[in-house]
């Protein structure tokens, strides 16, 4: 049963990694290629779940929610880049995050005016609700469908940038923005091509987490925390530390949560165990994150300069 | 010192003592009006001006952007809810006990923090706040989600905080010494070393400079000046919650200091008064008083190039000029 339990447990961590994933590389592609943090990458995940919601609610199709809802959020993406964040490009990183910041209490209260406060739910797919045995043991098969979307997004992005045309020019971009200018790329498009993919992906996670949490105004936050959490693991820049450190602070945090507060109450006094389990659990990943730091300032997986 | 340098100090000192007498005005014009809303408005303006003007230690002198220390704030706020939770109301314990858990909590973080920089460093200092929130929430027989209650305000044996004007002066005295302090601090050897890391850190290190001890040092005091704000904000509110130490609070903080001027002494000062004032201006108008508040911040960090108190004190010295010249 525990056994049982356990991997009920790692699957739920591989989900939670593979969401984080689709939102760590997209945010992890802009810093790198643009050297620009965007704090609302999170409002880009929070409005691609409102949107999908919206649409499935309304027609009941999930694959139209999708096809409507990951094409808005990306176009939403590519208008607040060209309006707002194309100005910043040249600012300080200070700048930066302080009018995304400002970005992120503008959607927040936008999808209140709009929804309003309460949460918005969104049921899984009719086809995909119910359950999958693997090894006598059964698992949700939506929360199969997410890993494996984010597998597929896995490997569908390590092909189109180490492989394509359009690939080689971000991973130029990366390393050397002049001489990619100079040799007569249109490095702007360039940059709106890199944001929207990013707000896509986000969009995207948005459309596959709709079903498991709830859809509600400040849901961006706390998984943009724990994104940047995973970039700085990972690697800042890295999609390779991108995907093997959402994995990681997928894994470690949900693991941690089910089973550590039990694991104290072996070595601790019950009472202490019960208040000290829970918040020792809610620190792991930080704890986890300033471990990383303490011995590679620079990430797990670094990006490699050749 | 030439003509023109001096009047660009005393347009600092005319700005400074105009905004600080203002300050010291409220109590009064507050009696006047007979509304105890300003007098508490204008407390939690001084206590997050205290705050704002702590940060920018590090934040204007240092360029170290740190979008966690709403977190000092919680700490200090928490030091009082729980103590006197435990039936323990003495200002001196609870201040002592808030700065060395403060001091602690500051260096370790500050030693993990400080190992990166750039945007890394904004992350880390982000995620740090992050934890303490939760930790916070996770504290259940402290309040958790709901936070603290906190029945008596801070005794400090001579004086007492229970009544709102000695609370509001004892704010403005922090402050004002704050102030006073960290203008010695800047301009002393060790403000030119912490300001020399901001422009060339690589450089002082060649020179032979420790840089990480400055700038952790640095990052203690501005943390530990955080954490008195999150007392008195404490003994304000007679409630601590994880709230405070929400990265919005945080960010608040950094809007707080762009607005007013980065990097001034007295530009945080102004940068709390303006943002608060218009916060409570625009909640006046609208429940969704966020939508016009978040453009308003990216309007702002597009176009404010040297604050409002830069603005005033250019504004102040080419007076003082006009007046000057025979023209």
């Amino acid at each position: 049963m525990t056994v049982g339990l356990f991997l009920t447990q790692a699957l739920n961590g591989l989900q939670l990694g593979i969401l984080l994933f689709l939102l760590a590389a997209g945010l992890t592609l802009v810093f790198g290629i643009m050297n620009f943090v965007n704090l609302a990458h999170g409002s880009l995940y929070m409005m691609g779940a409102y949107f999908a919601a919206a649409v499935f609610n309304w027609t009941g199709s999930f694959v139209l929610a999708g096809l409507i809802g990951v094409p808005a959020t990306m176009l939403l993406g590519v208008v607040v880049e060209r309006v707002a964040l194309i100005r910043l490009y040249r600012r300080d990183h200070l700048d930066q995050v302080l009018a995304t910041f400002g970005l992120i209490l503008f959607f927040n209260e936008l999808v209140r005016i709009i929804w309003g406060p309460a949460s918005v739910y969104m049921n899984t797919p009719a086809a995909l609700s119910g359950t999958v045995e693997l090894f006598g043991l059964r698992y949700p098969s939506y929360r199969f469908a997410i890993i494996g979307v984010g597998l597929a997004v896995g490997i569908g992005l390590y092909l189109l940038i180490h492989r394509t045309r359009i690939g080689m020019l971000i991973r130029a971009g990366a390393t050397h923005p002049e001489i990619v200018a100079a040799m007569g790329v249109n490095v702007r498009r360039l940059n709106t091509i890199v944001f929207g993919l990013g707000a896509g992906l986000a969009g995207l996670a948005g459309l596959m987490a709709g079903p498991i949490v709830s859809v509600q105004p400040g849901m961006g936050e706390p998984i943009l925390i724990l994104t940047l959490v995973v970039i700085v693991t990972g690697g800042i820049g890295s999609i390779r530390g991108a995907f093997y450190g959402a994995l990681i602070v997928g894994i470690v945090d949900t693991i941690g949560r089910a089973f550590l507060p039990t694991l104290l109450r072996e070595f601790l006094e019950r009472s202490l165990a019960q208040a000290a389990g829970p918040a020792i659990a809610s620190m792991l990943i930080y704890v986890l994150m300033a471990l990383v730091l303490a011995i590679r300032p620079q990430g797990l997986f670094p990006v490699r300069h050749a | 010192m030439s003509p023109a340098v001096r009047r660009r100090v005393d347009a600092r000192v005319v700005v400074a003592v105009l905004l600080l007498g203002g300050l010291a005005l409220v109590p009064m014009i507050s009696s006047l009006i007979g509304g105890p809303f300003y007098i508490t408005l204008f407390t939690r303006i001084v206590i997050f001006a205290l705050a704002a003007v702590g940060l920018n230690l590090i934040l204007g002198y240092g360029a170290l952007v740190s979008f966690g220390h709403a977190m000092y704030i919680g700490i200090g706020a928490y030091a009082v809810g729980i103590l006197s939770h435990h039936g323990v109301g003495s200002g001196w314990i609870q201040l002592a006990a808030a700065l060395a858990v403060g001091a602690v909590v500051a260096v370790v973080i500050g030693l993990v923090c400080l190992r990166t920089s750039g945007m890394a460093f904004i992350m880390i200092t982000l995620a740090f706040a992050q934890m303490f929130y939760f930790l916070a929430i996770s504290l259940k027989q402290y309040g958790g989600d709901d936070g603290l209650t906190i029945a008596a305000r801070s005794d400090f044996g001579v004086f007492t905080l229970a009544s709102n004007t000695v609370l509001y002066y004892t704010a403005l005295g922090v402050l004002v010494a704050c102030l006073i302090a960290f203008h010695r601090l800047v301009y002393s050897r060790f403000g030119m070393v912490l300001r020399g890391c901001r422009s060339n850190e690589r450089r002082m290190a060649a020179l032979g400079f420790p840089t990480l001890r400055y700038k952790l040092t640095a990052y203690v005091i501005s943390a530990l000046v955080c954490v008195i704000a999150g007392m008195l904000l404490a003994n304000l509110t007679k409630f601590s919650a994880p709230s405070y130490m929400a990265w919005q609070a945080s960010g608040d903080l950094i809007v707080m200091i762009v607005l007013g001027g980065m990097g001034t002494i007295v530009g945080p000062v102004a940068g709390a008064v303006a943002l608060l004032i218009l916060e409570e201006i625009l909640s006046g108008w609208t429940t969704h008083w966020m939508i016009v508040l978040g453009p308003a911040i990216v309007l702002i960090v597009l176009t404010a190039k040297r604050g409002i108190y830069g603005y005033l004190v250019e504004r102040t010295a080419r007076h003082a000029e006009a007046g000057a010249s025979p023209s």
